[in-house]
């Protein structure tokens, strides 16, 4: 049995992302753990798309497949056609628990990738400043993140992303651990900078309402083994306003996720459905 | 190893504390030596041999007025001084390359973990006999005191980096030198402080040892040398001294520890 290949919305053009029969299985004490099982999927670019899942499904570890922190065991996963081998600097990558380096300021954070990449120090100074202010921390370029809060510290760990000028987004549950007020105030953040400059996204969450609000496409993955169980297309206009997120149109598509997410037993009994 | 991995929590608890009721704590403090004096002068009323406070303070007058205490100081200062700088200079990049390498933890984990069963003072004797009885075998047991101590710490401190934090330098595009002089020795740095501070313990307490056997200077010779004539005055000043001096000593690590780690956050 082939899984289904979901294709990008945008035929023709070569998808951005390709994950091409992608399998990660990880021993365990009796056992493997197959936290991936044979997962394909294309993404265009200027997509943005999220991936939902109960926990268990694999999606952060689609997720490090694609930013080479984690070989896969099986398959493959190309960015712009190249097969993905390590990290690099065209994938940044948010992660849920900020992972700000503690012991420096929030411009040094910022800083930290293009020190990395031999950017002299004014360039460096000059850039950082732009995206601090972009995630309006610039009262806090100074502070060590200790003193700040969760979404500033968020927003800290999305300027430094942002700062390498990556061509691909990679978040993993990035507003998991915030508070829901934040998280709706640093999702319109999101969409607002994305409308802007339509770099790729990919977003792992497990809230429906989060993946539904974000995305163009969401992608509902399923546990033990973890797999694609539905991808269903977002065709709801942006800029996403707060009319947007209290649409029937928009709670149609949060009930229809919901029950592919929540629903896993039963839908299980039919055949995979797979929306182009 | 737990006991070290304990410590900064539990001095994270007495900061807190600290900047609440700083003064209050002082006020404490001050109020326990002096009680402390006065059990001691009551002891010494009552109990025979035990010297009064005055008498140990004219004692201790007399020693620093004849030149004996300082040179004594120097003496032990420079031995425990000598040895834990060696210790520390040795056991931070040792420990560094067992967290980084596992070849070379493989390689250097059975003799630490072996050395580490034997108290640095049960060597004296072997390194008296194999490096006679200057200052060499001295600086020597000290360093491996605070050797032992440090390289467990620093090892530990390498090892327990948060991953995330790693993961987070390599998708900024960080190789692994990068990623070792940037993120893991500004992480581990805390716990190489607090291996620091508890290696300049035993660096302290292996001194004094160490000067009891063979030694003909030192705050540890002096007492030695005070028990063949029974004057316990000059045993109290030397007790106190080596005290005092840890004390100092230790309060000028977590200083520069509260200096270097401030940017740790406090739970």
């Amino acid at each position: 049995m082939t899984p289904d290949r979901p294709t990008a919305s945008t035929e023709g053009a070569p998808p951005k992302i390709s994950v091409d029969a992608v399998s990660k299985v990880f021993p365990v004490k009796d056992g493997e753990f197959v936290a991936l099982d044979r997962v394909s999927l294309d993404i265009a670019e200027n997509e943005f798309v999220t991936v939902v899942g109960p926990s268990g499904c694999g999606k952060s570890t689609l997720l490090n497949v694609l930013a080479g922190l984690e070989e896969p065991s099986g398959g493959r996963a190309t960015v712009d056609g190249v097969e993905v081998d390590g990290p690099g600097p065209e994938r940044g990558v948010i992660f849920q628990q900020y992972a700000l380096f503690p012991w420096l300021t929030v411009r040094k954070n910022v800083e930290f990738g293009l020190r990395t990449a031999g950017v002299p120090a004014r360039e460096r100074a000059e850039r950082a400043d732009h995206f601090i202010r972009l995630v309006g921390l610039e009262q806090f370029a100074d502070a060590l993140p200790k003193t700040l809060s969760g979404g500033m510290k968020q927003r800290c760990a999305i300027a430094r992303a942002y700062a390498v000028d990556p061509s691909i987004l990679l978040m993993d549950e990035p507003f998991g651990a915030l508070d829901a007020l934040t998280r709706v105030r640093l999702q319109e953040q999101l969409l607002e900078t994305w409308s802007q400059d339509r770099r790729t996204v990919v977003f792992i969450t497990h809230d429906v309402d989060e993946a539904v609000f974000l995305a163009n496409r969401v992608v509902v993955m399923a546990a033990r083994p973890g797999r694609i169980q539905e991808v269903v297309d977002v065709d709801l206009p942006y800029p996403r306003t707060e009319d947007v997120r209290l649409s029937p149109e928009f709670g149609e598509l949060r009930n229809r996720v919901w029950h592919a997410v929540y629903h896993q037993s039963t839908s299980l009994a039919q055949p995979s459905t797979t929306t182009a | 190893m737990t006991g070290v991995a304990v410590l900064p929590r539990r001095r994270a608890a007495s900061g807190r504390q600290g900047a609440g009721g700083g003064r209050r704590m002082l006020v404490l403090n001050i109020v326990s030596v002096l009680f402390g004096i006065g059990v001691w002068w009551l002891l010494s009323a009552t109990v025979e041999n035990i010297p009064s406070p005055p008498a140990v303070a004219e004692r201790g007058w007399e020693l620093l007025a004849d030149g004996t205490l300082e040179g004594d100081i120097l003496a032990s200062l420079t031995r425990v001084i000598a040895g834990f700088a060696i210790g520390t200079a040795l056991a931070i990049p040792v420990g560094f390359l067992m967290g980084w390498y596992s070849t070379v933890r493989g390689l250097a984990e059975p003799y630490i973990q072996f050395f580490r069963t034997i108290p640095p003072l049960a060597i004296i004797p072997l390194a008296i006999v194999l490096m006679g009885i200057g200052e060499t075998p001295k600086i020597f047991v000290i360093a491996l005191a605070a050797f032992l101590v440090c390289v467990i710490s620093a090892f530990q401190g390498v090892v327990d980096v948060d991953r995330t934090l790693i993961n987070a330098a390599r998708v900024l595009g960080a190789g692994d030198r990068t990623i070792f002089l940037r993120v893991v020795v500004p992480a581990s740095t805390p716990f190489i402080l607090v291996g620091m501070r508890v290696g300049l313990g035993s660096s302290w307490a292996t001194l004094v040892a160490a000067e009891l056997i063979a030694a003909q200077q030192g705050l540890g010779f002096r007492m030695q040398n005070a028990q063949v004539y029974y004057d316990l005055p000059t045993i109290f000043v030397g007790l106190i001294t080596i005290g005092i001096l840890g004390l100092v000593m230790d309060r000028i690590l977590l200083f520069a520890e509260r200096k270097l780690t401030s940017w740790q956050e406090r739970r």
